[in-house]
């Protein structure tokens, strides 16, 4: 085989190679969106952060606008505080909300931001005050039945609806 | 007593095996020590990138269009048992991008270049032309085995991302075109469950440590065969094997190191 | 005619895993001259090569090549001692994926700066000299035997090496190629003011060439002389070797202890 006519082809083979990655970083994955460029860090206190974990979204009105960088109990408050980076396009105000909400019934869980209202923007390093713990199931549940239990527990209904069994 | 011998024999093997794995990391440091001639000569290296790495793409476009394909049509058969059929391009994608991808392609290119590279080396061994190079003062592991080693190396990510990209088409043929799938909702949730720096860079850390991995042992066992037919034929078949286990093994600790779950 | 001697084995003593393979011994090779080395395949012939490429280390003595004992050397000094010798291996051991071209200007290539058209005019001078002028363009599977080990000699003798070394150079070879290549060493050598050492159990078409011949058996050195000398030796294994002759020292039949004994346990 020539010289020239090898190197062509190993040519091909290499750009070949990356532009298949090309494709999958900006296509299949999300290098093209999520600019790994500017952030600030921003922490906020949870009583319970159910199934979240490191890397998680962190969304607003379900737009991504950063990932959650660590988790760590806080040994002193015995809650959870959980460290985000958010994209230093997007600004929060010092009263916005951070719920631990779930993608879909059985999807993993991520952050959602509610902006307050309030004139003053969290900066680097600020904590966000309001936070709403992740939903646990079992506490659900729980719930669930002491309200069925309460019920039954009232005088009957007029239409003699038993609800015992 | 045939306890007695069989245990002294598993003694001996074992012994052998380690001795043998003291060889094999000797002679891959003296691959790394000797490797200025690759690059200094790169077009050593690329007249090897030729015969290892353009030469397999073949079977990795057809292989990774098949896998994708069949992710496609399996993928589709669970998620719609959970509602999630939009998910596909998800399952597809990862599926390939994490695991698949590299290992298949790994897989491959031992089977089809790994064991070229351990004949064609045997065989020159085999015929003397190693020694005739040594004793025309021609550094062996220099101008044969380290140029080798580097295009086994670079071609190795390489194949592992056309096999991924051939795989996400393949299941896009299946998934869209063939059953039906949302067109939008497969590229778009795919988009979102792919990280770049965590599946995709993962997946080519892989990639490359096969690729080290299957070069060495293949030129390992061409260098070390005994000079005869069986000898080679022999050694061939060891490096398949042995690069399969250990492709196998390396993506269990990597796997389990980086895909933590946490 | 210099009485200097290019390479001296003193006392060399070699072993391959605990089992004696050379034992004591005691070689000049003058410069210049043409040298046989001949005996039973086995007898540790080609580790005498090997030893004075310094491939292998004796485990007693020494191997002078130059005036430097090669098996101390570093690995440059060993290389710089390598690119003055030539080996010419048993079936060419041709670099196959090259052309003919390319294997004769193989070490012009890596060992010297020489520009591209320099080195042609080298290699066609070489390939001439052996007589295969034209074959340049040639792959090594597409060549003869006898070509392909021509072509290997014209590889050996690129960079006009002052010693010269041939294992078995006439083994498979028809009458013509034998003396062809007998023919060739000589001349080399004389040309090139060369040494050379051959490694051969073909007696009749070295005996023709040599300057002095050496026989060694089960390691060791057991006659050597000039080719007349030899000849006429009264030496039994020197006798049964040259004359080709089915009995003397090296016997006909392999240790195999009683034959009869042998049969009569099949039998019973």
């Amino acid at each position: 085989m020539e010289r020239t006519t090898l190197d062509l082809w190993v040519g091909i083979f290499v750009v070949a190679g990356i532009a298949a990655l090309g494709f999958l970083a900006f296509k299949v994955g999300n290098l093209g969106t999520y600019n790994v460029s500017q952030t600030y860090e921003v922490q906020a206190y949870f009583a319970n952060i159910g199934g979240l974990k490191q890397e998680a979204s962190v969304k607003s009105a379900g737009v991504l606008v950063g990932r959650v960088k660590s988790i760590s109990l806080d040994t002193q408050r015995y809650e959870a505080k959980v460290t985000m980076s958010i994209d230093k396009r997007y600004e929060f105000d010092r009263d916005t909300y951070a719920k631990i909400l779930t993608s879909g019934l059985l999807g993993e869980q991520y952050i959602g931001l509610d902006p307050g209202g309030g004139s003053e923007m969290l900066k680097n390093g600020e904590t966000i005050k309001n936070t709403q713990s992740a939903v646990v199931l079992e506490d659900l549940i729980g719930k669930v039945i002491n309200m069925l239990a309460e019920g039954s527990s009232k005088p009957k209904a007029a239409n003699g609806k038993a609800s015992g069994e | 007593m045939p306890v007695k011998k069989s245990i002294v024999g598993l003694g001996h093997r074992t012994v052998n095996t380690v001795w043998r794995l003291g060889f094999a990391a000797r002679f891959f440091a003296l691959t790394l020590m000797y490797s200025g001639t690759s690059f200094r000569r790169f077009g050593l290296t690329i007249r090897e990138m030729f015969f290892s790495g353009v030469l397999s793409l073949i079977i990795i476009v057809v292989a990774g269009m098949f896998v994708g394909m069949v992710l496609g049509f399996q993928g589709y058969e669970t998620l719609k048992r959970y509602g999630s059929e939009s998910a596909l391009g998800s399952l597809v994608a990862l599926s390939l991008v994490r695991e698949l991808g590299p290992v298949l392609a790994a897989l491959l290119f031992a089977s089809r270049a790994g064991s070229a590279m351990t004949a064609e080396i045997g065989l020159m061994k085999a015929t003397e032309q190693i020694d005739a190079m040594e004793l025309m003062a021609v550094n062996p592991i220099a101008r044969v085995i380290a140029p080798r080693f580097w295009s086994g190396v670079i071609s190795m990510p390489l194949l592992s991302c056309i096999f991924s990209f051939m795989g996400v088409f393949g299941g896009y043929v299946v998934g869209v075109v063939a059953i039906g799938v949302d067109e939008g909702s497969f590229w778009s949730q795919m988009q979102s469950a792919v990280d770049f720096q965590h599946d995709i860079m993962n997946g080519l850390i892989k990639s490359f440590v096969f690729g080290v991995a299957v070069t060495v042992i293949s030129l390992f066992e061409g260098f070390d065969a005994p000079p005869t037919a069986e000898g080679v034929s022999g050694a061939t078949t060891r490096t398949v094997v042995e690069s399969s286990l250990a492709i196998l093994m390396l993506d269990f600790i990597l796997t389990a190191f980086m895909f933590r779950g946490d | 005619m210099s009485s200097q001697t290019l390479v001296e084995l003193r006392d060399v003593n070699f072993a391959y895993d605990s089992r004696p393979i050379l034992k004591g011994i005691n070689m000049d090779f003058p410069k210049g001259k043409l040298v046989a080395i001949m005996g039973l395949s086995g007898c540790g012939k080609t580790t005498i090569l090997r030893h004075i490429g310094g491939v292998l280390k004796p485990t007693k003595g020494h191997v002078k090549v130059d005036g430097q004992i090669i098996h101390e050397l570093d690995r440059q000094g060993l290389y710089d001692l390598r690119r003055k010798m030539g080996m010419l291996f048993q079936f060419g051991a041709l670099f196959t994926d090259m052309s003919v071209y390319d294997n004769v200007a193989f070490q012009m290539r890596e060992h010297t700066d020489l520009p591209e058209e320099v080195i042609r005019d080298m290699v066609m001078m070489k390939l001439r000299a052996v007589g295969l002028y034209g074959t340049q363009n040639l792959m090594p599977a597409e060549l003869s035997g006898g070509m392909a080990r021509r072509v290997a000699l014209a590889r050996t003798i690129a960079l006009d090496p002052m010693l010269i070394m041939y294992d078995e150079p006439f083994a498979g070879l028809d009458p013509i190629s034998l003396t062809v290549v007998g023919n060739l060493i000589r001349r080399l050598n004389d040309a090139l003011g060369a040494t050379s050492i051959i490694v051969t159990h073909d007696v009749q078409e070295s005996l023709k060439i040599v300057d002095y011949v050496y026989f060694v058996s089960n390691g060791a050195i057991i006659a050597e002389g000039t080719a007349d000398d030899i000849i006429a030796s009264d030496e039994a294994f020197v006798r049964q070797f040259v004359h080709g002759q089915m009995d003397g020292p090296i016997p006909f039949h392999f240790a195999g202890g009683d034959y009869k004994q042998g049969l009569n346990l099949q039998a019973g």
